[in-house]
């Protein structure tokens, strides 16, 4: 957790020595890791399901909607979207609780698109294909203009921060090791007495609701939503940040997300292939490291300590 | 007085009758032996008792609860515990942690006590009772052990660990001795009934005879699905009709 310390205050630093256009996709970043790590508590309970985008999308329009059509201010309207996001997943996931594999993933992926339908057909109030535009920014508060980049930027951070933090004592926790549980052994963890649809229910509300607050913030930098931002597309790079990360500790989704939307803003250049590469990257991660990123850390620290000679476990 | 009553229980999976027409009765304080060549339906009783499956027909009825519809965390709740044929296990986990998770019945948890930490004391008194159970089944030196670097015989007693953390009254073993050498098996068989002894009804699958026969105080034989016979070791062992549905002639050895 020391290694916690500098990268804060990195983070902290930064905005005020980069580009505007560096400190955008920072909040990027930090929208991403918020989703990426969201949907691992998901999908490590309970299978991959294929809404999770559509969850964002949920708090985006609601954020949207709420600020534009009735003035709230974003500090409700975003947490309302991820409330709103989080009970529409609930939603989707109760009649499928004890449901794994194909039928899960085709039910999951029918519901999501029903929603993006909903969204496409009713210009109002959804605004159809072209969404919505002018929805309200941050506010002025004590001075500081939140529609701008800077403020915005330690908003994001700190929410992001504050999700991560609970996703980290809910992983420390019974409740975190029951979610193990299920995800090493559904059947023995239900014998030992975890109500296992109970659990995934819970997993889901949370995950749902970090959503769908990364999609409040997500539009309010933006000011605009437009449905194209929730595809499968979109659902495809979400699965790629948490496979290619790795979805066995909490930190693989956020290595996923750094990992892969670095390559992908070094990429620019090579716009065209693109897709190419993200799709020849999970499939060669699936591959040749089915543990993610984040597996090869204890094999390059074990190999670390072998170097300089630091007796492991292992050689004692 | 019966903990558990199996009433003209029969499960099909499709065509194919894995439990027909089946009756038991299970006396609290029993060791009850369920013995039966492959394939004769007794995991399938099991997966049906505890929850796995759901009853084609007939009943399953714990301390006079209709128990037939419910799921496997519901029942365990009751106390009514098994294990598995195949070595469940939290892979990832130590001994000691798959026994402490294995607590869960007897653990708060909430959302917030895990943001904020608050359940910490019932935490640890969990966990000590979790060490007290590693250490009653012998595991005690492998306690901060992987579970899925265990050797074979160790990750059997590891699930019965297991299920004893849940505090059940009724505890039903699936194979536990089987992939053990005979040192093993002798120790596991105290084992068992030290925990008899601890007030535990146990109801035994086993193919393992000399286990079966010096552990249980009634045996049950189950083939194709249906109930051969019941009665005590000794009648069990001079039984022509089992020695024929087992082996076609072989002696049950003592």
């Amino acid at each position: 957790m020391g290694a916690l310390a500098p990268l804060i205050i990195g983070l902290c630093i930064l905005p005020f020595f980069a580009r505007a256009y560096v400190v955008e996709v920072a909040i990027l970043f930090f929208i991403y890791i918020m989703l990426a790590s969201s949907y691992r508590l998901i999908v490590t309970v309970h299978d991959w399901q294929l809404y999770h985008i559509v969850l964002y999308g949920v708090g985006a329009y609601a954020s949207g909607l709420l600020a534009k059509n009735f003035g709230i201010p974003i500090w409700v309207t975003i947490p309302i979207g991820g409330a709103i996001a989080s009970l529409v997943g609930i939603a989707i996931v109760r009649p499928l609780l004890r449901t794994k594999g194909w039928g899960f993933y085709i039910a999951t992926f029918g519901l999501a698109e029903l929603i993006r339908t909903i969204w496409l057909r009713f210009r109002i109030p959804f605004g159809g294909s072209t969404g919505i535009i002018n929805i309200p920014y941050g506010p002025v508060v004590a001075g500081i203009d939140f529609s701008e980049h800077i403020p915005y930027y330690f908003f994001v951070m700190g929410v992001m921060f504050a999700s991560i933090y609970v996703l980290y004592r809910i992983d420390r926790s019974r409740i975190g090791d029951s979610f193990k549980a299920i995800y090493a052994d559904p059947l023995l963890a239900e014998t030992v007495g975890i109500r296992v649809p109970r659990y995934r229910l819970l997993a889901c509300a949370i995950g749902g609701f970090i959503a769908g607050i990364a999609g409040g913030l997500l539009v309010h930098r933006l000011g605009a939503v437009d449905p194209r931002l929730f595809d499968i597309i979109a659902m495809i790079y979400l699965l790629v940040w948490v496979v290619v990360g790795g979805y066995r500790t909490f930190w693989g989704p956020i290595i996923g997300v750094c990992v892969m939307q670095a390559a992908f803003e070094f990429s620019r250049p090579l716009m065209q292939i693109r897709p190419l590469f993200f799709g020849l990257t999970l499939a060669l991660v699936l591959v040749f490291m089915p543990g993610g990123i984040e597996s090869l850390i204890p094999k390059a620290v074990a190999r670390w300590r072998r170097l300089r000679g630091v007796p492991t476990a292992a050689t004692g | 007085m019966a903990i558990l009553e199996v009433k003209e229980l029969s499960k099909y999976f499709g065509g194919l009758a894995a439990l027909s027409d089946l009756d038991l009765t299970i006396d609290e304080g029993e060791i009850r032996g369920i013995i039966g060549p492959n394939g004769a339906g007794k995991t399938t009783l099991f997966n049906v008792i505890s929850g796995v499956y759901r009853p084609t027909k007939g009943s399953v009825i714990y301390q006079g609860s209709n128990i037939s519809s419910l799921s496997p965390d519901q029942i365990a709740e009751k106390g009514l515990v098994r294990t598995f044929q195949r070595t469940a296990l939290f892979h990832d986990f130590t001994v000691l942690k798959n026994v402490t998770i294995a607590r869960h019945l007897h653990a708060k948890e909430g959302v917030f006590g895990a943001i904020f930490g608050t359940a910490q004391q019932m935490e640890r008194e969990n966990e000590a009772k979790a060490l007290e159970l590693v250490e009653f089944m012998g595991l005690g030196g492998l306690k901060d052990e992987l579970a899925m670097n265990l050797p074979h015989g160790h990750q059997r007693a590891l699930g019965v660990a297991i299920a004893l953390a849940t505090e059940p009254k009724l505890l039903m073993l699936d194979e536990p001795v089987t992939g053990m050498n005979p040192t093993e098996k002798q120790h596991m068989l105290q084992l068992i009934k030290k925990v008899r002894d601890q007030g535990i009804t146990i109801l035994l699958v086993e193919h393992d005879m000399r286990t079966v026969m010096g552990l249980c105080t009634y045996i049950s034989v189950l083939d194709f699905g249906k109930k051969l016979t019941e009665g005590l070791p000794k009648e069990i062992q001079a039984n022509k009709a089992v020695i024929e549905a087992y082996l076609g002639g072989e002696e049950i050895a003592a």
